[in-house]
């Protein structure tokens, strides 16, 4: 069986433009873009707004909880956003695979 | 050197060649060489990219500079761990659907010419070479202080001890010495963090209270801007470091160790957890040594702080503790090396030899003595520079390093992977331009030129003003992939539907 898949995958020459033009490539691609676009954004502006706040005002300075202030809780916060991110990605991730594998199933196969 | 330092310190290189022994024996193939096969777990792989990158600077550097300047210190640890959302979003997953062994040969998925795998293999190179010579300049230090041996043996150990890992063993004992290198170090930083906070009781608030009074900063300690005043400059390294890491080659490579993309995804989750759980434990290390080592006493012992970590884990569990730390920091300097060396090999014996100048014309047997031959050369070459750099300030090439690697090779993968129009001359432009500028820029920069002696490589004036010319050189290298592309006449849409195409579903056409 799996020797037969084989064969068959080699002799049909993929024609990639074409899987790239179709609406189900497309539409995988776009709803992979609205998800890694607007994270990604998100995550760069999240982190460089820590050293632009530290370097251009003190506001981070002031107390949060006893003596820790406001900078410790923000830089804190970068690696929780790290880890959410990561998890949130993860469980997307895995629907863009089952998408990924519909396409090589009804067009690449 | 007492007994348990000796002891521990045999015990590594002892556990490390064994392990190498088994590996040698599973390494049959380029493949297993450059790879490991592609067997490795998503786990597993996970561990060894935080032993990979977790290198001494990381362990002992962030922990001293945090001792020593608070804050700003932190500022690495942070970088470092973002980093790893950049890989986890854009990079992982398309790299591991395109590339084979190497990062040009993810970039050849869509270009043919020759010259694009040469200038991905020349800014790999480049790479390697600043952060090995740092690593290995560093490691002499370090060992020289730790263990007492002169600085010259303690390059010879290191180097030999690498290039046996790399040489006999390939990938499968790199991995395996990253593999034991996280555990270990990872085991290192709780003790010793446990210990610091059970000495306030788990109270985090009453350490951030104390180490207030602890040093000569007093309460500005806790706030940003001891070391870092200049906001461009911090701005600059803090690009660096994010943008980085998705560009390093030894980082890249063990994306290959694993069989796809969903197992390339959950080593980078593995990882973020170990490598932030690490981070975040050098600030107790940190602030723990400014209170209970002391500013003067890390200072006396090395200017840069690198001591702060070891006298810590002395002053609060004696020779054992420090007998243990200074054998994790040991064994650090080895995984971290070792990862280097076999990206170094893979860039000149599969892509300049094997590629290049064979045409891919090469059977397995000659591509692994390629391989080997190349591990070998860039072993001799590190360890003879790394020799005659001693007394050099070499401290700048690490966040070269991930400048070069910010400005050369991650405008070319996002390229590659994203854009349509992009092309071949857009491709050798992004990274000539990235290369060139970073490379130009630090060498007119403080980092290089200090009107203090001893302060950097030179005395004089710098021209640049930043340390590190991320800032500049990241928009450079993507703007000249932007112009090379659009002035130039080459478009091959139908090659960036298939590098599309495979890189967003993995899939593969088996070879014939």
């Amino acid at each position: 069986m799996v020797q037969k898949d084989i064969l068959q995958e080699e002799m049909k020459a993929v024609d990639y433009v074409q899987v790239y033009e179709s609406p189900q490539f497309k539409e995988f691609l776009k709803r992979k873009r609205k998800f890694i676009i607007p994270m990604t954004v998100f995550f760069l502006i999240f982190y460089f707004t820590l050293p632009i706040l530290t370097s251009y005002s003190t506001i981070l300075n002031t107390p949060a909880i006893g003596d820790i202030s406001w900078t410790w809780i923000f830089a804190i916060a970068q690696f929780v956003m790290v880890w959410t991110l990561s998890s949130i990605y993860v469980r997307k991730a895995n629907t863009f695979d089952d998408e990924a594998e519909q396409i090589i199933r009804d067009q690449l196969k | 050197m007492d007994l348990i330092v000796i002891a521990l310190f045999l015990a590594i290189v002892i556990l490390t060649l064994f392990v190498t022994y088994i590996a040698a024996k599973q390494t049959k193939s380029t493949g297993d060489f450059y790879t490991a096969g592609g067997g490795l777990t998503g786990f597993q792989n996970g561990l060894a990219i935080a032993g990979d990158y977790l290198s001494a600077a990381s362990f002992l550097g962030i922990a001293g500079m945090i001792a020593l300047k608070g804050f700003d210190g932190f500022f690495y640890s942070i970088g470092f761990l973002i980093a790893y959302l950049v890989v986890l979003f854009l990079v992982a997953e398309p790299l591991r659907n395109l590339g084979k062994y190497t990062l040009a040969d993810m970039i050849n998925a869509r270009f043919d010419a020759r010259k694009v795998r040469g200038v991905a293999a020349l800014s790999t190179l480049t790479i390697v070479l600043f952060y090995m010579i740092a690593q290995l300049v560093g490691a002499g230090a370090l060992i020289q202080l730790l263990f007492d041996i002169p600085y010259t043996v303690a390059v010879l150990i290191v180097g030999c001890m690498m290039t046996i890992y790399v040489l006999f063993g390939g990938m499968i004992a790199t991995s395996w010495v990253q593999i034991i290198k996280a555990v270990l170090l990872m085991a290192g930083m709780v003790i010793v963090s446990f210990m610091v906070l059970l000495k306030f009781n788990f109270n985090i608030g009453a350490i951030f209270t104390e180490v207030k009074t602890a040093t000569s900063y007093g309460a500005d300690y806790l706030n940003p801007g001891i070391h870092y005043t200049e906001p461009l400059g911090t701005l600059s390294l803090m690009l660096a470091l994010v943008l980085g890491t998705s560009g390093l080659p030894h980082i890249l490579m063990r994306f290959f160790t694993v069989k796809d993309a969903r197992t390339a995804r959950s080593s980078v989750i593995t990882a973020t957890w170990t490598i932030g759980i690490f981070y975040i434990l050098t600030l107790f290390l940190g602030f723990g040594a400014a209170i209970f080592v002391g500013e003067a006493t890390i200072l006396e012992a090395n200017p840069g702080g690198n001591m702060a970590a070891p006298l810590l884990a002395e002053a609060i569990g004696g020779n054992i503790l420090f007998a243990f730390i200074s054998a994790v920091a040991f064994a650090t300097i080895l995984a971290v090396v070792a990862g280097l060396v076999l990206s170094g090999a893979s860039a000149l014996a599969h892509d300049l030899y094997g590629q290049i100048i064979k045409k891919g014309r090469i059977s397995d047997k000659q591509q692994m003595r390629a391989a080997r031959i190349a591990a070998l050369g860039v072993s001799v070459v590190s360890i003879l520079i790394s020799l005659y750099a001693q007394y050099l300030n070499v401290a700048f090439l690490v966040s070269l390093a991930f400048c070069v690697a910010a400005s050369a090779n991650l405008p070319v993968i996002l390229y590659t992977v994203y854009w349509k129009r992009f092309n071949t001359t857009g491709a050798v432009t992004a990274s000539l331009c990235g290369l060139i500028s970073a490379l130009v820029l630090v060498s007119i920069s403080p980092s290089v030129f200090s009107p203090v002696e001893g302060a950097a490589l030179f005395v004089g004036e710098p021209i640049f003003p930043l340390d590190n010319p991320a800032l500049v050189s990241v928009p450079l290298g993507f703007i000249g992939g932007y112009l090379g592309t659009i002035l130039s006449k080459e478009k091959d849409y139908a090659r960036f539907a298939e590098v599309s195409v495979r890189a967003h579903t993995g899939f593969k056409v088996h070879n014939k």
